[in-house]
């Protein structure tokens, strides 16, 4: 466990920030993932003063405060509504209820943990990160940047008309996942998403066309074949490369099928 | 530095080190239903209730807990009692460890959702680890007290 030598809750994003800039200070979401590092942390700041616990939505966007929990986007309605329950397939499988209690969208994405649901799922989305200095950087590439002091301000997700869906595989229900598969549709373009490769979820767009036409068995199975031939899979005690391989091109084949219906604008 | 939280109904102040882990807390103030099992965020036999939602007191600051209200399964003992007979009747504690969590929990997704399902109450209970039973003893327990509510 860390140790902690002061708790501040910041009272200004720039109070937060300029704390942060201290390479021994460290900003705190929910403290579970921090919780099992070890060292020494001078002061832990804390955001929870600062409002962003909350999900807002409107005809553009949603706007998600750092502070929002796992539990939140998994009970909120419009974007489970927006993403076809995608967020709460994502979710509902971290460890259980009281874990989603605490656990932070902030955190989670601020780590850009390979195994991470949460990052697969919004990577899907048309997402940004809303940095207090740098300000809006797409999800997408900010997945691959470097760890600053900075820090996460929200996370927005503009609307488009768009499908999606999420499945992940894992051992057990609450287990980390060996894949996790998120699909998106945005206005015609097809998207995969893979997390737990067991690295950094990686992206493929179907550029080629293939489901152009529309999706029946053939095109579902020639996409599945073809987002698996161009991502890059490890091995690692939850699975070897090959067995994920294998499972990217299961969960994609399965996710296409099932988003043969539906648009959500 | 200082907190101050409410404790079961009492307000509590303390002076406390700034990584004092909110279990830590709550024992020493005398709630020793909260209990250590993994304390990496997995097992969920540390829950307690801060402001009505269950959380892992074993994963945060009792500085953040400040200013909030937390319950224990000290102060739920009624709310407890409604349920707990008809798990024992199933012999679904073996050593019973894992209990106060999953009687935390449960307390949770009965005020959450009265009339849960058997997958959503799978689903509620996942966080709570039970290295002795294959949780079926629970479920039932659950199960059998919600029919003899339905029952009357
Ligand atoms: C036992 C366990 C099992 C897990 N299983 C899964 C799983 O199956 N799937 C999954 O997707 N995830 C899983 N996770 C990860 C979890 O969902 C969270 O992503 C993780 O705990 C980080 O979120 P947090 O709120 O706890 O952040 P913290 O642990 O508090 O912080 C994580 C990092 O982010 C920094 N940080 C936090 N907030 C901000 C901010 N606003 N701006 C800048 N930096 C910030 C912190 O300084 C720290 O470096 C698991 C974690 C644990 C501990
Ligand atoms: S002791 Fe807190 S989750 Fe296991
Ligand atoms: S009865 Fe022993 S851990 Fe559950």
């Amino acid at each position: 466990m860390v140790t902690i030598q002061k708790y501040v809750r910041a009272q200004s994003l720039e109070e937060a920030y300029t704390l942060n800039q201290t390479k021994a200070n460290r900003i705190i979401g929910g403290m579970l993932w921090l919780k099992m590092g070890s060292g020494n942390i001078n002061t832990a700041i804390d955001l929870c003063d600062l409002g962003l616990n909350t999900i807002e939505e409107n005809d553009e966007q949603f706007s998600i405060g750092a502070s929002v929990t796992l539990r939140q986007l998994e009970l909120h309605p419009g974007l489970n509504s927006y993403t076809n329950n995608a967020v709460c397939n994502a979710v509902k499988d971290i460890v259980g209820v009281q874990f989603r209690n605490l656990a932070t969208i902030g955190g989670s994405i601020w780590g850009r943990y390979g195994f991470s649901d949460v990052l697969t799922c919004f990577m899907a989305m048309d997402s940004y990160v809303e940095l207090y200095k740098a300000g809006l950087i797409p999800l997408k590439e900010f997945a691959y940047l470097k760890y600053d002091n900075d820090l996460i301000v929200r996370i927005i997700v503009k609307k488009a008309h768009a499908k999606f869906h999420y499945s992940s595989m894992r051992a057990q229900r609450t287990d980390f996942p060996i894949i996790a598969c998120a699909l998106s549709c945005i206005d015609g373009k097809y998207t995969a998403v893979i997390g737990a490769r067991p690295h950094r979820a990686r992206y493929v767009s179907d550029n080629e066309n293939i489901l152009k036409d529309g999706i029946d068995d053939a095109s579902a199975d020639a996409f599945a074949k073809y987002v698996a031939d161009n991502i890059k899979t490890g091995s690692n005690s939850r699975g070897s490369a090959e067995y994920r391989t294998h499972l990217i091109k299961v969960l994609t084949q399965r996710g296409i099928l099932s988003m043969k219906e539906g648009d959500n604008k | 530095m200082d907190i101050q939280l409410t404790l079961n109904g009492k307000k509590i102040t303390d002076n406390i080190d700034a990584d004092m882990l909110l279990i830590d807390f709550l024992r020493k103030h005398g709630c020793l239903s909260v209990k250590r099992g993994c304390e990496t965020a997995n097992c969920g036999l540390c829950t307690v209730l801060m402001d009505d939602k269950p959380i892992l007191s074993c994963s945060m600051l009792v500085a953040r807990a400040s200013g909030h209200n937390i319950k224990t399964l000290e102060g739920l003992q009624e709310e407890a009692s409604e349920f707990v007979g008809f798990i024992a009747d199933q012999g679904a504690d073996q050593c019973g460890f894992c209990n106060p969590g999953f009687v935390m929990n449960t307390i949770a997704l009965l005020r959450e959702n009265p009339d849960p399902t058997d997958d959503e109450i799978r689903a509620f209970l996942a966080g709570n680890l039970c290295r002795c039973s294959g949780y079926e003893g629970q479920l039932r327990g659950i199960r059998a007290f919600l029919d003899s509510k339905k029952n009357i």
